[in-house]
């Protein structure tokens, strides 16, 4: 396998495994080194890459194993919290300003939430996995995955309206 | 009645029953500018989740090659192939020279012999003169030793002497 063969294999989901780690890590810098060390790891196996069925979901699996060692590792324990910056060039000023705001609050809210959840957000919310996929990833059934999605998107929705009702939080 | 459908899917979307197609319904929907108020809460999330979903790995991965290690390897062999160059043709020639009268007929294996034989004969002579030789040195070295030795006489006899004058001196 050349390089370009494996650049061409890896495109497609690059970016979700940076936005997975990302997720779990919260800082850009860790997650940029984790999704480096994911693919040289992948790179170093490519001679086994033929054998997986899906090269997508046992990144993410990788990711996912990854990030959850990485947290529980000492060196992860001063972790910074960077802010990518939303753009949003079709409104105001004033909504633009209330809507960062707001749309901040959830990637707190999500940093709230139990890692298991946030992996299935991510997941599903963002990435649009199916539960199929899902359950791969996280060794879950669907059944629980639906529960826990729930109860995360749940949560999220809870927290913003109160913050939307009372300014607290 | 849009309204209506959405907040089915919503509840839905709540419980987690919802498909990725519904899924992708709801963010349609919530990509446009107005919304309901009382679904602004929503709005924001799935705002969100469209935004996250435009970043982007942008650092690349140096993705080494694997190295050939054959040149290093042919330097070994070309090391190696010069010790042997250097190495055979010695080996050979000791061989050659193990025995020396290999290439030669009956007669000059006796003339060879007799020469051999004569010239050790000689050399047996020149060693007995050489431990004749030997002998004269030892006697050479046994005389210096008397020398020295009546030397040793001589001083004592002076000492001796001195000692009986200064014995006599009191006396007078």
């Amino acid at each position: 396998m050349t390089p370009t063969d494996f650049t061409k294999l890896v495109m497609p989901f690059k970016d979700k495994v940076f936005r997975l780690a990302k997720r779990l890590l919260v800082s850009r810098e860790e997650a940029e080194d984790a999704t480096q060390e994911i693919l040289m790891k992948l790179w170093k196996n490519k001679a086994k890459i033929s054998d997986y069925k899906n090269v997508e979901a046992f990144s993410m699996t990788m990711t996912k194993n990854f990030c959850l060692d990485r947290l529980k590792s000492k060196q992860a324990q001063n972790l910074k919290i960077v802010h990518s910056n939303y753009q949003d060039n079709n409104t105001s000023l004033q909504s633009q300003v209330e809507n960062r705001d707001s749309v901040d609050w959830v990637s707190k809210i999500i940093e709230e939430l139990p890692e298991q959840q946030k992996i299935i957000l991510q997941l599903r919310d963002i990435e649009a996995y199916d539960f199929d996929e899902i359950a791969k990833v996280v060794d879950m059934n669907p059944t629980a995955i639906r529960v826990a999605l729930s109860r995360a998107r749940k949560t999220i929705r809870e927290k913003l309206t109160n913050t939307h009702r009372y300014g607290i939080k | 009645m849009v309204l209506n459908s959405i907040e089915k899917l919503l509840e839905k979307y709540d419980n987690g029953e919802t498909s990725i197609k519904e899924e992708q319904q709801l963010k349609e929907y919530f990509a446009q500018e107005e919304v309901a108020p009382h679904l602004e809460s929503y709005k924001t999330m799935f705002q969100y989740f469209s935004n996250t979903k435009q970043e982007l790995y942008t650092k690349d991965v140096p993705l080494k090659p694997r190295k050939s290690y054959i040149y290093q390897w042919i330097s070994v062999a070309a090391v190696a192939v010069l010790m042997l160059g250097i190495l055979i043709p010695n080996i050979l020639g000791g061989a050659q020279t193990k025995d020396p009268l290999a290439g030669f007929t009956d007669e000059e294996r006796k003339v060879y012999t007799q020469t051999k034989e004569a010239l050790s004969l000689l050399s047996t002579s020149f060693n007995d003169a050489a431990s004749s030789v030997n002998t004269l040195s030892l006697v050479s070295t046994n005389f210096q030793k008397g020398t020295d030795k009546a030397n040793y006489v001589n001083e004592f006899a002076k000492t001796t002497n001195k000692l009986v004058k200064t014995k006599k001196t009191p006396k007078h």
